[in-house]
C-alpha cells in the first residue's frame, strides 16, 4: 500500500519519477480543458462550473501528489485541509453582503439621496 | 551553545493510520506530528496562514466585483496578444499557467532525486525551476507594462470599465509575483548547498548554524507547489470567470 511505503521509509518521501511524470501531463491536460473554456465562449452556468471542475481537480491533484498529502499521516491532513473549509463561510457571508450592497446602490442611483 | 534538536523524524509512529491514530496524535502529551520533521510542519502552518491570505484577497474581489454597479471589463479581450495577426485571448496568461506547472514538475523531481541523494540533478532540477520562475515573473512584469502603459489601467480607475478591476488585480496578482520573487531566491539558496553538499557533509547553516538535510529540499518544494496552487486559483477566479 502507497499508506504504509510512505510511513515506513525512513528517507523521507520516496516515491518512483513516473508518478510525477503523469500528474504533470494531468496538469497539462485539465490546464488546456481550462483555458478552451475561455476560448470557445462558454457562457453562464456551464462556463462556472467547468472552472471550478477543472480547478478543484488541479488544486487536489497538486496538493495530494506533489506535495505529498496523500502519503501523510491524518493528524497533519486533517490539520492542514479542514481550516481552509471555514473561507466557504467567509465567502457565503460576503456574497450575500455584495449582493445587499449592490441592492443599496441599485435603489441609490434610480431614487437619488 | 546547547546543541539544537535534529530535524530528523522520530521513526515510525505507534498509533494507527486512522481516526483513532488522529484523536490519539492530538491528545495530550503526544506529538502531534509523528513521522513529520519539525520544519516540514512549521512550512505546512504557514502555508495555512498564506492560503487565508489569499483567500481574504480573492473574497474582497468577489465582494467588489459582486457589488458594482459598472459593467467589469472584458478580461478575456484585455490580456488577449496578437503575434502579428488576430489577437488569441489570455494566450499570455495560458503561456505563464503552463510555465508554472512545468516549475512544479522540475521541483516534484528535484524533491525525490533530494532524497536519493542525487546532488547534481537535485540542484539543476531546482534552478531550472528556478528560471521558469523568474521567466513567469518577466511575463507578469511584460503584462504588468502592457496593462498600465498600453491600456491605461490604474488602482484607481480604467479606460475600460469598474475602478475595481485596477485595485483587485494590482494587489492579487502582485502578492503572487511577490511570492514567486521570494520562492526563486529561496530556490537558488538550497539549490547553491545542494550542489555543494552541505547536506551529506553535515555544513552547518550560513544564517540558523544548524546543520540542514535534504528535508529541506521537500520544505522548498511545498512553498514552490503553494505559488503553483494560489496561481490556480487566481487563473480561475480572476482571469477566466
Amino acid at each position: 500500500m502507497a499508506q504504509q511505503e510512505g510511513q515506513t521509509a525512513h528517507e523521507g518521501q520516496s516515491h518512483p519519477i513516473g508518478v510525477y511524470l503523469k500528474i504533470w501531463a494531468l496538469l497539462f491536460v485539465l490546464s488546456t480543458a481550462s483555458y478552451l473554456v475561455d476560448y470557445f465562449h462558454l457562457e453562464s452556468y456551464l462556463r462556472w462550473s467547468l472552472i471550478l471542475i477543472f480547478m478543484v481537480l488541479k488544486a487536489g491533484l497538486i496538493i495530494a501528489v506533489f506535495m505529498h498529502m496523500m502519503w501523510e499521516r491524518l493528524a497533519l491532513m486533517y490539520a492542514i485541509l479542514v481550516p481552509p473549509l471555514l473561507v466557504i463561510v467567509f465567502m457565503a457571508i460576503m456574497a450575500i453582503e455584495s449582493g445587499y450592497v449592490f441592492g443599496n446602490r441599485g435603489v441609490f442611483f434610480l431614487v437619488g439621496p | 551553545m546547547a546543541q539544537p534538536a535534529t530535524s530528523t523524524a522520530a521513526g515510525t509512529p505507534t498509533t494507527p493510520n486512522n481516526i483513532d491514530g488522529f484523536v490519539a496524535d492530538w491528545s495530550s502529551d503526544q506529538r502531534a506530528f509523528k513521522n513529520v520533521p519539525w520544519g516540514k510542519a512549521m512550512m505546512w502552518i504557514f502555508l495555512l496562514s498564506d492560503t487565508f491570505i489569499f483567500s481574504c484577497f480573492l473574497i474582497s474581489y468577489m465582494s467588489v466585483r459582486k457589488s458594482t454597479t459598472v459593467k467589469w471589463p472584458p478580461v478575456s479581450e484585455v490580456f488577449s496578444l496578437s503575434f502579428g495577426g488576430t489577437p488569441i485571448p489570455l494566450i499570455l496568461i495560458a503561456i505563464m499557467t503552463f510555465i508554472l506547472i512545468s516549475s512544479s514538475g522540475t521541483m516534484a523531481m528535484a524533491v525525490n532525486f533530494g532524497y536519493r541523494k542525487d546532488r547534481k540533478k537535485a540542484a539543476i532540477l531546482m534552478l531550472v525551476t528556478a528560471a521558469f520562475g523568474a521567466t513567469f515573473v518577466g511575463m507578469q512584469a511584460f503584462e504588468w507594462t502592457k496593462l498600465i502603459v498600453e491600456e491605461g489601467v490604474r488602482p484607481w480607475g480604467n479606460p475600460m470599465g469598474a475602478a475595481q478591476f485596477g485595485s483587485t488585480f494590482f494587489m492579487i496578482t502582485g502578492f503572487h509575483g511577490f511570492h514567486v520573487s521570494v520562492g526563486v531566491l529561496f530556490l537558488i539558496i538550497i539549490a547553491r548547498k545542494v550542489w555543494r553538499g552541505d547536506y551529506d557533509t553535515q555544513r552547518k547553516g550560513f544564517f540558523t548554524s544548524r546543520k540542514g538535510s535534504y528535508e529541506s529540499v521537500e520544505i522548498m518544494g511545498l512553498y514552490w507547489h503553494f505559488v503553483d496552487l494560489v496561481w490556480v486559483f487566481i487563473f480561475a477566479f480572476f482571469y477566466l470567470w
